[in-house]
């Protein structure tokens, strides 16, 4: 660091600390000519003492997240010895009467409800994203996105507490049964990661410059070929990003998919048929669990994590990638 | 040549040298008429930019309109190719006839006009595509899908935008990845790849290197004969080099719209001049 810098102002600092500048000012005489003003004294302990701060905010949140992980596995790792990895991550029946702790049931559960939620959600997200920013004049908008912001802010009690009593009586007459299951939370859900990724891929389509747009009408090209060949493309990896983000909420969702998804801990089997996912059965057992019981409810939410660490780690390639592709091969 | 009935009996233009141009009025269209502007009005709003703008843009020349910044330009050009209808709440008022078609009839479609008349931007504008993608762009909207047809069309107009030499072995690059003058030239090529008419540039040098203007300047001329070119220009000495004709645009009093003061061959706005406030501008007392 060099000890002066240029500055517009800093007469303030200057007056307050008479005494600081002038041993420095001795030191290099000649700058007095060329009428650069010194850093203060008081200036330079203040920055530093604020990027100290920063860096034990950013310190707090990384020990944070290593010790999350770092007991949840603790607590996990006897499922290798008293369960069997194996008979843990490929075992298809759970049943803690029988102390047989096979996850395959959740993670398919986890799965199936995670990708239906994004085939309904993820479309009309990115629909009301690419109206928003493309389409809808300044009033639609301004009703619109307040909403979708809105929808982000509910409480997914509330989420669960709709699937409850409007969804799955409707899904109930339609199909059968109680209408607790997959079917029942894909809706739901759907709606859930619609804010996520339609806000976040406004961003995208907002941060793509007018000009380009621009150019594509000047061009000759309509509204639609403009979107579909200019603007979705250009805003492609920001879209990904925000569906991956969405996905993630979708799997670590737990309140409202407990209360709609049925709880019963088999094998999918159909779309109205109950069945329970990672992070509701986690709920269901947390409470009184122990022994071999207690490690693979650790051993799930080590997944989960696991799971979530992944999909971020998918954002941060892909967002490199495009900076990498930004500046040319 | 049938005339749109709005047009019959306006008043001939401004001060103009080209008198054969105006000399039957309004009856037809000179042959090399392109565009065939009377008394337009322009207004973003309630502010009235434009006002009483008649001018004709001769086909197979380089028009250049000059200007202090503000006096509407850019808005006149966008004009052209309905560029504005892109801004809410503008309103145009007269006629403007390209190839004797009105082109604010009802029914007239915009996005074939713009076919038409390309138009290259201030800012260098390409898509985050290929080079490849960027000037194929256009042909692929008319359906055009062959390898080979799209290969000669990109190759065709890169040589014709003076960028070919450079890029030939890059087409696959990135269009943003090129410096910034190397993409107005490729944007040059995406609208010469349609076949436009017209070309309508606005101040499409200024913001890049002496050289790749210079490929510009010599592409202008190289292509004049097919592709009718009027560019906005606030360097007198491009005016002066590029064009054949000179329009100058001004507005008087700020907040008042501005009007086309003069019109002719660059040759005579440069050095005889008929309009005081012209002959001040060009010689730099104002603007
Ligand atoms: N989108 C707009 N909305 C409202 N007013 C506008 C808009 N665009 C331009 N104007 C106004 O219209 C007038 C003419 O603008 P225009 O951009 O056509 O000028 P110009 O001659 O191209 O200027 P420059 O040389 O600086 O590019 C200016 O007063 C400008 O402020
Ligand atoms: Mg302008």
């Amino acid at each position: 660091m060099t000890p002066f810098t240029l500055r517009q102002a800093d007469e303030q600092d200057q007056t307050l600390n008479p005494g600081m500048s002038p041993d420095l000012a001795t030191t290099s005489p000649q700058h007095k000519k060329a009428e650069l003003t010194l850093v203060s004294r008081t200036t330079q302990i203040k920055e530093r003492a604020l990027s100290l701060l920063f860096f034990l905010c950013a310190i707090v949140a990384v020990l944070g997240v290593v010790l999350i992980f770092a007991f949840v596995a603790v607590k996990a790792v006897p499922l290798f010895k008293d369960i069997g990895f194996l008979n843990f991550i490929a075992g298809t029946k759970w049943s803690v009467a029988q102390s047989k702790f096979g996850v395959v049931p959740f993670i398919v559960g986890s799965l199936v409800v995670t990708v239906g939620a994004l085939a309904i959600g993820a479309p009309l997200a990115i629909l009301t994203a690419l109206f928003l920013s493309e389409v809808a004049g300044p009033r639609a908008r301004a009703v619109i996105r307040p909403a979708v912001e809105l929808l982000a802010g509910i409480p997914s009690v509330v989420y669960g507490f709709f699937g409850v009593t409007v969804i799955a009586p409707v899904v109930g007459r339609l199909f059968g049964g109680a209408g607790f299951g997959p079917l029942t939370a894909w809706i739901v859900l759907s709606i859930m990661i619609v804010p996520t990724i339609a806000m976040l891929s406004e961003d995208a389509l907002d941060s793509i410059p007018m000009g380009i747009r621009e150019a594509s009408f000047a061009m000759g090209a309509t509204q639609w070929q403009t979107i579909y060949k200019v603007v979705l493309p250009a805003a492609k990896i920001g879209i990904i990003d925000a569906t991956i983000l969405g996905m993630g909420r979708a799997i670590g969702e737990t309140m409202a998919v407990l209360m709609i998804v049925g709880n019963a801990p088999q094998m999918f089997a159909g779309l109205t048929k109950p069945i329970a996912t990672l992070t509701s059965q986690i709920v269901l057992g947390m409470g009184y669990a122990s022994g071999d019981f207690q490690t693979a409810l650790f051993g799930m939410a080590a997944l989960l994590f696991i799971i979530s660490m992944g999909l971020v780690l998918t954002v941060r390639l892909l967002s490199r990638s495009k900076r990498e592709e930004g500046q040319g091969a | 040549m049938a005339l749109d009935p709005l047009v019959a009996g306006v008043p001939t233009p401004a001060i103009t040298h080209d008198s054969t141009a105006y000399s039957t009025p309004l009856v037809s269209v000179a042959e090399d008429t392109t565009f065939f502007v009377r008394n337009m009005e322009f207004f973003y709003g309630d502010f009235h930019a434009l006002t009483g703008v008649s001018l004709d843009i001769h086909g197979g020349a380089i028009t250049a309109l000059i200007g202090p910044s503000g006096c509407g330009k850019s808005t006149f050009l966008r004009c052209l190719n309905r560029m504005n209808d892109l801004i809410a709440g503008t309103k145009i008022e007269g006629s403007v006839l390209f190839g004797g078609a009105d082109i604010y009839g009802s029914g007239v479609d915009p996005v074939d006009l713009r076919r038409r008349v390309g138009m290259i931007f201030q800012q260098p504008n390409p898509f985050p595509q290929s080079i490849y993608d960027n000037v194929a762009f256009g042909p692929r909207l008319q359906g055009i899908r062959k390898k080979s047809e799209l290969d000669a069309i990109v190759e065709d107009s890169l040589k014709r935008a003076n960028l070919w030499k450079e890029v030939k072995d890059i087409l696959g690059r990135n269009g943003l990845a090129i410096s910034g003058g190397q993409q107005q030239r490729l944007c040059i090529a995406r609208v010469l790849a349609v076949e436009p008419d017209v070309l309508l540039m606005d101040e499409p040098c200024s913001a890049i290197d002496p050289t790749s203007v210079q490929k510009i300047e010599d592409l202008m001329a190289e292509i004049k004969d097919e592709v009718t070119t009027i560019i906005v220009t606030h360097n007198m000495q491009q005016a002066a080099r590029v064009s054949d004709y000179t329009s100058f645009f001004l507005q008087e009093v700020a907040g008042e719209p501005a009007v086309l003061v003069e019109s002719g061959k660059t040759n005579d706005i440069f050095t005889t001049p008929l309009d005081k406030r012209t002959e001040d501008y060009i010689t730099g007392r104002f603007g």
